[in-house]
């Protein structure tokens, strides 16, 4: 234990302690993995600047606030409408479902009749051996503490279940609001189970309404895809200052499954953590992450990837474009791990950022291990500026300066959003990128970087 | 239009153009010839403003306005038009949103409002045709995976888009078969006017057959030594770079200067 955000770490004891009640109903298996979570909890408190996967982002600030555990939604119906509607992707035929501080608000959603796919609240279904066995299940280590505090104490959020061979007849757009007249913790759950061939495509977007208080986000969500099965994951976070997100996406992959995420993180938001973690533990399956970070002044973005290949065969790709104003912070660690008997395997990873500040400081960080011979892996990074060629054509036609930056970022970023295959929702991400708050654009004297 | 007076400009302290005197009225062409690595490309980007060029000696005047003062965009603004010898390639660039927004930006340099999207897209039509520049590439990224050619077709069809003053062409023959030579050309004699001027630079006389130039200067060695009619450039064409190379060291420096 340590003694960063010692006030919140006693809270989250009595909280514990005090659990009990509201889980009579849950499977002993997940009784017995939440006691376990929290002891890994426990046992070291909230990471710090000592853990190795903590070293460049300090948590400490972002703990100090006398942060509330169970706050009620107290927010007017028509300010959530509001917000709702600058969520909505144009020309998107899509299912929606809206949590507030992570609860399912059925009444803002537009969701399909009960049938092959399944949407419920995930305490609806925390009774079932069946669907409880698939929580927590490849997780629960130290690094990953945060995670285990939100097995330990999550109360609820969102289940869906794609049946076997099905494929969802529309996408989902999933909508996460959050909300705080007081300092709020808020550690939603969710998960999504794929049946056997089944395929489901479905868009994270997360926004922030009403109130100045200090929202922390520690969330959790767990995708098992079975066999040949197919999921496209977009993911667009939006927030404001005093939001604080960690959120940590646990992906496994049976044999000849495919998993498709792009994340975009935009500014303004204090601190956004990312932990997406794949396990291809089928042959013949394969993943393919990209993401687009743009914090800004006084802003931290880190994304954690995690690609274990834990069998033969088996693909992963692997993008992530940075692009950093002002004092601008952004982390990346991207691991790689090759078992033994994962022969045969591709695995690609790239991470080239952008620096336009002169305050702007990234850290780019990857790390293949590989115990297997007869594999084809890559991994690179860069740290650049703008193309003084490409700048200077633009110029060479009349555009101005910053005009032409701002559209050397564009395209920049348009590497990532190209990879969307819904066009409505490519065209809406782009959209956020041209409307993100004004780049200030300066010349950078120089460079620090590690 | 143009005055060039006594031109010097360096590169990372590499001494480049070493007094260059040049006058180009509107109505004119004129084609610069010249061995490789005599600073033809030189010129050009210290006219659009290249950055990593120091003009060390000299004047520049576009309408008597000192054209060396500029940021590149204003040049450009001015009707200063480069059509590069490599044209990059910008990838997520829209070849046709980027020629729109360059558009705006000349317009609003003037006064005027950017063209509503469909007098745009008309404008863009008529001007792929002038150059029979295919509209699925106006529609990809600035040049990327473009052929040579199509990359120098491209830039004339961004120069019968954006109407400059002073077109300044450097090697769009290159990379150009015969047929899209002919037709860039006509594109080309389509544009010229009795206000617009061309600098046509150029290694070979080929090109010179269909843009007709009023005169044709050989650069060598960061200086003109020659100028004249375009009998200089089939003269040149005859007898080749070497002969130029031997006969200039028959002529001493100074006498290099005078022409
Ligand atoms: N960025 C640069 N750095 C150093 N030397 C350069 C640079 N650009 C051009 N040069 C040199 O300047 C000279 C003239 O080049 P250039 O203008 O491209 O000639 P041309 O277009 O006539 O072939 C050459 O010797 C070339 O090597
Ligand atoms: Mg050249």
């Amino acid at each position: 234990m340590n003694n960063v955000g010692t006030a919140l770490y006693e809270e989250m004891i009595r909280t514990f302690d005090m659990s009990g009640a509201s889980h009579t109903k849950e499977t002993a298996s997940l009784a017995h993995l939440r006691k376990e979570a929290f002891r890994t909890f426990k046992e070291k408190g909230f990471p710090t600047i000592k853990d190795e996967d903590w070293r460049f982002t300090n948590m400490a600030p972002y703990l100090k606030d006398a942060y509330q555990l169970q706050v009620p939604v107290k927010v007017e119906a028509t300010a959530l409408e509001a917000l709702l509607d600058s969520t909505a992707v144009e020309e998107w035929d899509a299912w929606k479902l809206v949590l507030v501080n992570g609860q399912i608000d059925y009444s803002l959603s537009d969701l399909p009749e009960a049938g092959l796919l399944k949407i419920s609240s995930l305490k609806e279904v925390l009774g079932s051996e069946e669907v409880s066995k698939f929580i927590g299940l490849h997780q629960n280590t130290d690094a990953n503490r945060l995670a285990a505090l939100n097995t330990a104490l999550f109360e609820d959020g969102l289940f869906i279940e794609v049946a076997k061979g099905q494929k969802a007849e529309k996408p989902l757009h999933i909508v996460h609001l959050y909300t705080a007249d007081v300092p709020s913790f808020v550690q939603p759950r969710h998960l999504i189970l794929l049946g056997r061939l089944s395929e489901f495509t479905f868009m994270e977007s997360t926004a922030c309404v009403g109130g100045e208080a200090p929202v922390l986000v520690n969330g959790v969500l767990e995708c098992n895809l079975e066999e040949g099965a197919n999921l496209t994951h977009y993911v667009l976070q939006r927030g404001r200052r005093g939001e604080r997100m960690v959120q940590h996406t646990q992906v496994y992959q049976a044999r000849d499954s495919r998993y498709d995420n792009v994340t975009i993180s935009l500014p303004e938001t204090d601190l956004i953590r990312n932990q997406l973690q794949v396990a291809l533990d089928g042959s013949g399956s394969e993943c393919h992450l990209y993401g687009l970070y743009l914090p800004s002044a006084g802003q931290l973005i880190d994304n954690h990837t995690v690609v274990d290949h834990l069998q033969p065969h088996c693909e992963s790709n692997e993008l992530y474009k940075g692009v950093l104003q002002n004092s601008a912070k952004a982390v990346f660690n991207g691991k790689i791990f090759v078992r033994q008997i994962a022969q045969k395997t591709n695995a690609f990873q790239q991470n080239n950022n952008l620096l336009l500040g002169d305050k702007a400081l990234v850290h780019s960080k990857p790390q293949l291990e590989i115990f297997a011979d007869d594999v084809k892996c890559s991994h690179g990074s860069t740290i650049g500026q703008f193309n003084p060629e490409s700048l200077f054509y633009l110029r060479a036609r009349g555009i101005g300066e910053a005009l032409a930056k701002e559209l050397l970022v564009q395209a920049f970023g348009a590497d990532i959003t190209d990879r969307v295959s819904s066009d409505a929702v490519s065209r809406h991400l782009k959209k956020h990128l041209l409307e993100r708050p004004v780049t200030q654009l300066q010349d950078v004297p120089h460079i620090e970087h590690i | 239009m143009l005055s060039i007076k006594n031109l010097h400009a360096e590169v990372e302290e590499k001494k480049i153009l070493k007094g260059i005197n040049l006058e180009v009225k509107a109505g004119e062409v004129h084609a610069i010839m010249g061995p490789n690595g005599s600073g033809k490309s030189s010129l050009a980007s210290v006219l659009a403003g290249r950055e990593n060029y120091q003009v060390t000696e000299g004047e520049v005047l576009l309408y008597g306005k000192d054209l060396l003062d500029m940021a590149p965009e204003v040049r450009a603004r001015e009707g200063v038009f480069l059509a590069f010898q490599y044209p990059v390639e910008i990838p997520g660039v829209s070849n046709i949103s980027f020629l729109k927004t360059a558009l705006s930006e000349i317009r609003a340099y003037r006064g005027l409002p950017p063209l509503e999207s469909r007098e745009f897209l008309k404008l863009s039509k008529e001007r792929q045709a002038l150059v029979e520049f295919d509209a699925s590439l106006a529609n990809r990224s600035l040049n990327e995976g473009f052929s040579g050619g199509e990359k120098k077709r491209n830039e004339i069809f961004q120069l019968a888009m954006l109407e400059p003053k002073l077109s300044i062409l450097d090697e769009t023959d290159s990379g150009l078969d015969i047929d899209a030579l002919r037709i860039v050309s006509a594109g080309v004699n389509k544009l010229r006017s009795s206000d617009n001027a061309f600098i046509i630079i150029t290694h070979y006389q080929r090109l010179l057959d269909y843009i007709v130039p009023d005169f044709v200067h050989v650069l060598y060695d960061g200086r003109i030594v020659r100028s004249g009619t375009k009998e200089l450039a089939l003269e040149l064409e005859e007898k080749g770079y070497d002969w130029l190379k031997e006969s200039l060291q028959e002529t001493s420096p100074a006498q290099q200067r005078v022409i």
